[in-house]
């Protein structure tokens, strides 16, 4: 048994608290003093299995949702670099673009194998090849967008090195054609990936999240290539200026719609960080790129280096912003059990 | 091989947790921490990781007739949850390397050989069942006892239950039973008993039904469980509209400005 507490206990400054309650008004009604939990809960249809969520809260660690971000960006900067280099842009572009998607192609991998724990088991993942499961799809997206987006990559570093040689070449073009055929559902398979499953605010918008996702992955694509020196672009302006334009459209949509299951969209933590990406990555990047387009000095470059700037953050406060909204939807019980429609809301 | 399920009558469950202390023992299930939750006798709160069998304790607004008669006293009534085994699973569906898979007995069972801890069968099971284990980091649920039912024995939690509140056995007599189960307690002025498995759903129906008194909501049971699969075409869709966007726009963009003089 513990021995009674010194008078500069915080038990005994509580027991005064509640004396001088009681002076005050007569009665105590702070908390402390009723059993916790008090009236005790009541099972029933209104208000659920005593509001204990059904669904479980996603499992992922912090490695997942900036895997979608680099995932994301790596397979649009492939993409753009692909059709640059088919329509004739410059070549340090189409270098630079290659060179962002091998990163991807590496640190992805990484990111995903973080997040498992034991680096051994990744390898279960290609056991099978299952079309309907977006995880496994992903898998094998992101397996063969990392080997295509490298081999590009390393084929241009020898040619670049040692002089064009004919096998250098196909290798080149044949992972560049890869690294596009692999980098378009790379760039978005997310979206697919966490619409397709159990959590309401997910699900809910599951027709939706692939181009949102998209459409953030190619704001920071363009974002690294402006940051890389590519400021003075004119496609990646009008790249750049499109994506921020669905974002703004993205934001509208989440704000205008209401649905009690979209509430994490708007309200608490995870609210607030969907608000904070979609405003950095939709009009904030918008209003910097068209106001660039008045200039041409290196002040309007700058504003361009500044809108992908936010356009980066934008895209992986997005991507946390949705694991977060994923976490308060698993966790509001009356959502799978349909009593948000009845209730307040 | 029979298809087998089991049917958990709520009406016959005292609450004595039998099968969950057969679940642990059997399976070799570790603790699921020893908390105080508040809420009636159940400090475990629902099924999970290291919870395959989990008594709820319903305590619901004093109503004679449903778990007592005292007006004065809440009504009580227990039922004994444990993994759906749906139809169509939404963690078999989901899991991308193959170690969830459906047995010779209908059931769904998870090979943790195999499992790698990706976490994405979480989020797919409707009825929150699958979780992953911290410090294991892969994902665990009921088995459906398959190590015994492939020998022929009954699954522990079912051998266990002193009163038959669960049952196991070949699904459609069970489903006959239920039936019958449900006419009989109408017949004998409990009219709100009805059958609960999911069968209107796109999970299809389950191979663990339940029999309970009320509104299953109250038991935490989903009136409208939905098979994520359902979602999957129209997410892919976008994927496509996505993909086919990204690559019109920047054709565009760079044909066009290829087509302007250089800067």
């Amino acid at each position: 048994m513990s021995n009674p507490s010194p008078p500069q206990d915080p038990r005994e400054e509580r027991l005064a608290e509640i004396r001088r309650e009681a002076e005050r008004e007569g009665t105590v009604k702070q908390r402390g003093v009723r059993p916790a939990g008090a009236p005790f809960p009541i099972a029933s249809a209104e208000t659920g299995y005593y509001g204990i969520p059904l669904l479980k809260e996603p499992a992922w660690t912090w490695e997942i949702p900036l895997y979608f971000f680099v995932g994301g960006a790596a397979g649009a900067a492939a993409v753009m670099g692909a059709i640059a280099n088919a329509t004739g842009a410059d070549r340090r572009l189409v270098r630079d673009a290659r060179f962002i998607a091998a990163a991807g192609a590496v640190l992805s991998p990484a990111l995903l194998i973080a997040d498992l724990g034991r680096p051994e088991r990744f390898l279960a993942m290609m056991r099978v090849f299952k079309p309907r499961s977006p995880m496994s799809m992903g898998v094998w997206t992101l397996l063969g967008f990392s080997g295509a987006a490298s081999a590009t990559a390393f084929a241009a570093f020898l040619r670049g090195r040692y002089g064009p040689s004919l096998p250098l070449r196909v290798l080149e073009n044949a992972g560049e054609a890869a690294s596009l055929a692999f980098g378009l559902p790379f760039s978005n398979y997310a979206g697919v990936l966490i619409g397709a499953t159990a959590i309401p605010v997910w699900n809910e918008n599951a027709g939706n999240l692939p181009m949102h996702f998209a459409a953030s992955g190619v704001g920071s694509a363009v974002g690294l290539l402006e940051l890389a020196g590519h400021q003075k672009n004119r496609a990646l302006q009008a790249i750049g200026l499109g994506a921020a334009i669905f974002e703004c459209w993205e934001g509208y949509r989440i704000e205008s719609r209401q649905l009690p299951k979209l509430d994490p969209l708007k309200h608490g933590p995870s609210g607030q960080l969907v608000r904070a990406g979609g405003v950095l990555s939709g009009p904030v990047p918008l209003l910097l790129r068209l106001i660039s387009g008045f200039g041409k000095g290196p002040r309007s470059q700058n504003l361009r280096r500044i809108a992908g700037l936010s356009a980066i953050v934008g895209s992986i406060i997005t991507r946390y912003a949705w694991v977060q909204a994923g976490h308060a939807s698993a966790r509001d019980w009356r959502e799978p059990l349909g009593n948000n429609d009845k209730t307040d809301g | 091989m029979r298809v087998t399920a089991f049917l958990t009558d709520s009406t016959l469950c005292i609450g004595c947790k039998a099968c969950e202390v057969a679940c642990k023992e059997w399976n070799e299930v570790p603790d699921d921490g020893f908390d105080w939750s508040g809420f009636s006798y159940d400090n475990t709160g629902s099924v999970g990781h290291s919870t395959w069998r989990h008594v709820k304790f319903v305590e619901q607004a004093p109503e004679a007739g449903l778990g007592g008669n005292d007006p004065d006293l809440a009504s009580w009534t227990f039922s004994s949850d444990v993994c759906k085994h749906c139809e169509n699973a939404g963690c078999l569906e989901a899991c991308p390397t193959g170690a969830i898979v459906r047995t010779e007995f209908g059931g769904v069972f998870l090979q943790s050989d195999i499992c790698n801890g990706c976490g994405y069968c979480v989020v797919a099971c409707p009825f929150g069942v699958v979780e992953k284990r911290p410090g294991d980091g892969r994902a665990f649920k009921c088995t459906f006892c398959y190590d015994r039912q492939k020998v022929g024995l009954t699954p522990a939690c079912a051998k266990a239950c002193p009163t038959e509140s669960i049952q196991f056995g070949e699904i459609e007599s069970l489903r006959l039973k239920a039936k019958e189960r449900v006419q009989e307690l109408h017949a004998r002025g409990m009219e709100d008993a009805t059958l609960y498995d999911a069968a209107d759903s796109s999970v299809g129906g389950t191979h663990a039904m339940f029999v309970v008194r009320g509104d299953p909501r109250a038991y935490n049971l989903p009136p409208n469980p939905e098979c994520p699969t359902v979602y999957l075409k129209k997410a892919w869709t976008s994927s496509a509209v996505a993909a086919a966007l990204l690559v019109g726009g920047s054709l565009i963009a760079f044909l066009a400005d290829r087509k302007r003089p250089s800067r």
